[in-house]
This record gives C-alpha cells, sequence and structure tokens, in this order.
C-alpha cells in the first residue's frame, strides 16, 4: 500500500462484532488530518469456480457453502436462477410461499441476531457515564455477555427470536445446515399441519418483541438525532428489489429499483434478468472486493447502498400494516425524502423485522402451504439470474448451464459487495469526524469506527470458525510505514 | 431412562473441508443412536445455542482445532463473562454464560476439539489427518457420554 511521506498510518484488524475479517487503515499527514480510510475486506475467493462443472441442480445446496450467516439467501437465489433453467420460474401457490415463508424466517432470525446481540451495545451502553457520546460505551461492555448481565430480559428475546427463525429454517428447508427445501422448479416439502401449529404458538410472543425492538431503534434514534444525524453519514443512491406489480416492499422476488439521494428513480423497475444492464462492478488495486456501481451514472456517481435503509427508500410502501406505519413514521424524519443516515439502518432494520414477523403470522394461516403441488417446470434454458433481498441488502446470482446440465459460468454478487463504496465512505466520514487532530486511538474511537461498519451489518464471506478466535489488533504506523505502536485485544 | 441430560454440537462448514469435523462428528453421533443423547449441527455456533444447552446438564462443543497437539483433546469449558470480541458466532465459555444469565441454567460444559488440517479451501471431504481425528473422537466420546449419562455404555442401565 502506498503512503505519502510523513503520513501515519493506523491499521485496525479485524473489524469486532462483524462476520468474518476486515480490517480499517487510516491513513494521517504530517499536519494530523485524515487523508483517506479504507475497509480491506478480506474475502475468501474461488467459490464461483468451485460451482464450475457441477449439475444445476446441486447449486442450491452447495452455494449455502459460501456463507454460514445468511445460507438461506444464498440457497434461494440460486434456487431462483434454477427455477428459469428449468423453465419452472412460475412456482406453484405452495412453493413459492414455503419459500417466502423460509426467506422471512432467514430475515427475522438475521435482524434479531444482529439488534440483539451485535447493535445494543452500542445502544443500551451508549452513555458511559463520562463520555457524552451516544456510543461511547466501555470496551467491557460492548458485547452481548453484557447486554444479558445488564438486560437479560432483552438477552432472552435475542435468544428466542433468533432461535424461531431457525426454526422456520429447518422446517422449510428440511435442515437447519445444507437445507434442500428449494429445488429447481419449486420446493421439495410442504409445511405439515404440526409444523404449522407448533411455529404458531409463538407467533404473537415474537410479535410483541419486534415491536418492543423497534420501539427501542427509534427511540434510542430519536433521542440521539444531533449525534447520530451527521455520523458516518452522506447522500447516496438507494437500490433494491420492488414488487414489479406496485413498488411494494419485497424480500423474495420483483424488479430493481434504484433512487438518488432524493428520490428520483433512477433505475425504473428493471426486470433481474437484465442486471447486467443496470450494474457493473469496478476494481480497485488495494481491495479484493469489487465495487459495484449503475453502469448508466458510473463508477463515480453510481454507487449505492443496500439493506434495510435502502429499501425504505426504494419501495413506494410495506404490505403489511404495522410495518408500514413503521415506514411513514421514518420518512417524516427526512421530510418523505429518501433517508440517508447511516445509524438509522439500524431503525429500518427493525421496521423489517416487524415486517418479517406479520408476513410469517400471514403466511402461517394460509392452507396452500399444506399443498401438494410442489414443483413447476417449462421450456429449458441455458442462462438465469436469481435475485433476492438478503438481509444485507440485494443478492445477485448468475448462471450459465450446458446441455449436460453443467454450470460453465457463475457470477455471484452478495449484499456486502454491493455496499462496499457505502462502507468505504462511513470509515472515512467518521475518521475526518473523530481523528482529526489525534496523535493516538482512544478507545472509543476504535469503537466509532466499528459502528460505522456495523451500522451495514456485513457478512466478510468467511465461514470458517475453527477453535480460536481472531484477536483485534491496533497498529499505528510512522511514515515510512514502521510500525511504532501494536495493541492487541483478545 | 432418567439420566443426565447430555448435548453435542458438532459446529462448522461441511464445505471447508476439516472445518466440517464438528458437522462430521454430529452425524457419526447420530449414527451411533445413543439413547438420551441430543444431537445438534450447525454451521457455527451461535446465541440461540444458550436455550438448548440450558435444557441438559452437559454440552459437549464439538469443534475442528488445527492448533490441536494429538487427534482430540476433550477440556472442560467454564462460563465466558468476561466478554471478547466476537463475530456473529460465538464462543463456548459465552454460550454457558448466555445459558447462567438468560436461563437460569449452569450445565458443565466440554469443548472437543478435533486436529484439523486443511481450513482455507472449499470442498467437502475431510483431509486424512481429520479423519483420522474424527475416528478417534467417535471411538471415544461414547464411553464419555455414557459416563455423563450415568448409565453403563454396554447396557445403557443407570449406575
Amino acid at each position: 500500500m502506498s503512503t505519502t511521506a510523513k503520513t501515519r498510518k493506523y491499521t485496525i484488524l479485524p473489524v469486532t462484532r462483524v462476520e468474518g475479517h476486515g480490517k480499517v487503515t487510516i491513513h494521517m499527514n504530517e499536519e494530523g488530518e485524515v487523508e483517506q480510510a479504507r475497509l480491506h475486506i478480506i474475502e475468501f475467493r474461488g467459490f464461483e469456480r468451485f460451482i464450475l462443472g457441477r449439475p444445476y441442480w446441486e447449486v442450491p445446496v452447495i452455494v449455502q457453502r459460501l456463507c454460514g450467516i445468511c445460507p438461506v439467501s444464498h440457497h434461494l437465489a440460486s434456487a431462483k436462477a434454477m427455477d428459469r433453467i428449468v423453465g419452472g420460474e412460475r412456482l406453484t401457490p405452495t412453493a413459492e410461499k414455503v419459500r417466502r415463508l423460509m426467506h422471512h424466517g432467514q430475515m427475522f432470525q438475521s435482524h434479531a441476531l444482529h439488534f440483539f446481540h451485535l447493535s445494543s451495545p452500542d445502544f443500551l451502553f451508549g452513555t458511559d457515564g463520562t463520555a457524552s457520546s451516544a456510543f461511547g460505551a466501555p470496551v467491557a461492555q460492548r458485547n452481548v455477555l453484557a447486554v444479558a448481565g445488564k438486560y437479560p430480559q432483552l438477552a432472552v428475546q435475542g435468544v428466542m427470536m433468533r432461535r424461531y427463525g431457525q426454526e422456520i429454517i429447518r422446517a422449510t428447508a428440511g435442515k437447519k445446515i445444507h437445507g434442500t427445501g428449494a429445488i429447481p422448479g419449486g420446493v421439495n416439502k410442504n409445511l405439515s399441519l404440526a409444523e404449522r401449529d407448533a411455529l404458531l404458538k409463538e407467533v404473537e410472543q415474537m410479535l410483541e418483541w419486534s415491536r418492543g425492538a423497534l420501539a427501542i431503534a427509534r427511540d434510542f434514534t430519536m433521542d440521539h438525532l444531533v449525534e447520530l444525524l451527521p455520523f458516518g453519514s452522506f447522500d447516496s443512491n438507494h437500490l433494491s428489489l420492488v414488487r414489479e406489480a406496485d413498488g411494494a416492499l419485497d424480500l423474495y422476488d420483483g424488479v430493481l429499483r434504484a433512487v438518488d439521494k432524493d428520490g428520483r428513480k433512477i433505475v425504473v423497475d428493471v426486470n433481474c434478468q437484465r442486471y447486467l444492464d443496470v450494474v457493473s462492478e469496478e476494481v480497485r488495486s488495494w481491495s479484493y472486493m469489487k465495487f459495484p456501481f449503475i453502469k448508466e451514472l458510473g463508477p463515480a456517481n453510481g454507487w449505492y447502498r443496500v439493506g434495510p435503509l435502502a429499501r425504505m427508500n426504494t419501495c413506494s410502501f410495506i404490505p403489511t400494516p404495522e410495518a408500514e406505519s413503521a415506514r411513514k413514521e421514518f420518512l417524516d424524519l427526512t421530510k418523505g425524502r429518501p433517508n440517508n443516515v447511516t445509524m438509522c439502518y439500524h431503525w429500518a432494520r427493525m421496521i423489517e423485522l416487524l415486517h418479517s414477523i406479520e408476513s410469517i403470522r400471514e403466511l402461517l394461516t394460509d392452507p396452500d402451504l399444506q399443498g401438494t403441488d410442489l414443483l413447476a417446470s417449462g421450456p429449458r434454458r441455458e442462462e438465469a439470474v436469481g435475485v433476492v433481498e438478503a438481509p444485507r441488502g440485494t443478492l445477485f446470482h448468475h448462471y450459465r448451464v450446458n446441455r449436460n446440465d453443467e454450470v460453465t459460468m457463475c457470477n455471484l454478487i452478495v449484499s456486502t459487495t454491493n455496499n462496499n463504496e457505502p462502507m468505504n465512505r462511513a470509515v472515512t466520514k467518521v475518521a475526518k469526524d473523530y481523528f482529526t487532530g489525534r496523535t493516538a486511538i482512544p478507545e472509543g474511537l476504535l469503537n466509532h469506527i466499528e459502528v460505522a461498519i456495523r451500522a451495514y451489518d456485513p457478512c466478510l464471506s468467511c465461514a470458517t470458525h475453527a477453535v480460536g478466535g481472531m484477536p483485534l489488533i491496533v497498529e499505528l504506523c510512522d511514515a515510512s510505514g514502521d510500525v511504532v505502536d501494536r495493541r492487541v485485544r483478545n | 431412562m432418567t439420566g443426565k441430560r447430555v448435548l453435542v454440537i458438532g459446529y462448522g462448514n461441511p464445505g471447508r473441508a476439516d472445518d466440517g469435523l464438528g458437522p462430521a462428528l454430529a452425524a457419526g453421533l447420530e449414527a451411533l443412536r445413543i439413547p438420551g443423547l441430543t444431537v445438534e449441527s450447525d454451521y457455527q455456533l451461535s446465541i440461540e445455542h444458550a436455550a438448548m444447552a440450558a435444557e441438559h446438564d452437559f454440552v459437549v462443543f464439538a469443534d475442528a482445532d488445527p492448533l490441536a497437539a494429538g487427534p482430540f483433546y476433550l477440556r472442560q469449558v467454564a462460563p465466558a463473562a468476561e466478554g471478547r470480541f466476537t463475530s456473529h458466532s460465538v464462543a463456548p465459555g459465552e454460550v454457558l454464560h448466555l445459558a447462567r444469565y438468560c436461563f437460569n441454567a449452569s450445565p458443565e460444559g466440554y469443548l472437543l476439539g478435533m486436529r484439523a488440517a486443511v481450513l482455507d479451501r472449499f470442498g467437502e471431504g475431510l483431509s486424512g489427518t481429520a479423519r483420522e481425528s474424527l475416528d478417534a473422537a467417535l471411538r471415544y466420546l461414547p464411553r464419555f457420554i455414557a459416563e455423563k449419562q450415568g448409565c453403563s455404555l454396554e447396557t445403557g442401565i443407570l449406575l
């Protein structure tokens, strides 16, 4: 990495409470000003090659190996692509609803986990008694164990909500690891009455807890507006799927829509099969991860955000009543214009949590889930795209399959990659706002960087978790690149 | 049978070579159909395992360990109250800590670390080293479980 003369470099490795491994470098000049900050994603590459040559029907199971955090999203995105390969994209009502239930189960457990056990320490211990920061909690409190100690009822809710979502996945996908529920053209099982009744028993409790979580996120935001509005914030474009018929929030299927910072539609409801007409990716020498952008606007102006915040900004409405009411309240903050406040990702995420549990409740009482018509088919194709809104944002799967049923091309753009540029901008914004003029890194400021990244809930695609953890390493390098200070936290 | 309740959680990603040791152990134990044993398998250890742990008297966390000196080790794990930097996954001690604080339960925890050699590639299938570790652990663990359940391995009768 090149640095200018007399530039100081801070390295934070890895970013804590973020899935996988990442590294942040902050480059400061001799005047003590932040010149640049970068988030380096250490991504495990080679997965797309691993898929090549495999029979297409194996792919929805194989792709779950990519990530231990959101395997269901990869399962469904690839299954949607393979639906088209077998000509079965018009799913039966049972197949579509079982998949939607699976997807909402994944969304519910992922959002609950992130909120209660990754981000809530930032909220609940925001004021440490000495700092005025909304997220200046002492390091000892910035973890789920502290939450369990001081707010055991919230920790229990988080555990039970995560477990509930996992049970939905188990019931619809067959098992939690390498689920097989979605197959090309449909599903391989419906939801039994016993499974439905077990899930229905707890759904009202889950709904109640979701309302509570939303209230915490909303109130925290409103109570700390002065600090949160500028924190890691910047204007941006926003991209997501929306329902084709009416622009409603749709996490499972739809068309691509993007809006700019003022809410103007810059990608107008484009069929996902044409995603390459809309999106391109830029390679930068210092990062393994690519930088997607909207083609028509180019890399400088076409980058965009995805995920809960983006989805609140792109959709015309949310098709469940309580979440829609919450969305309207959310948009009141920015007077109906797109919300570009990075820390509002948390509030948006909790609106989606509520939407998912409302949707789960509605689906569970739908008799189509017990239907027996599970598969659709039609004319065979050789190329297809599958797109879903994963918990962290838009997820693209693109395949070509030859006449021997072997995959000959695979291209994935995962949610965290879509948010690559925004995360870098958030880190830079925080670094410039808080690090300028400093010659050392106070503990609280390290957390500021992490808070900005955690808002995006990135999954850094590293699903090996053998015994032994990665410490947090902080390195201070002088102008010549030598490490002059190094801190390790375990 | 009214013996002690034992849970084995094998975790890791079977799509990342030897990282699949934990799930492979879980599959091996399930095949043995040990009465009264609960077996769970997952990509990684997470917070919801605290609720499951709280329903048992003993919990064995089975994971791959590239630094294991022998084919495997089994050592007791204490609740980790001090906290640490975590990703989306948590450590065995944290699961026990959450079980205590959230569910008022104190199961006895053990970490089964199995020696792994290959963790940096995609693909199913264990290396020879990992296979050896798995076999050794599967030979040993039923006796340990029976001991914790308080029954004879051979007869299943409570001791």
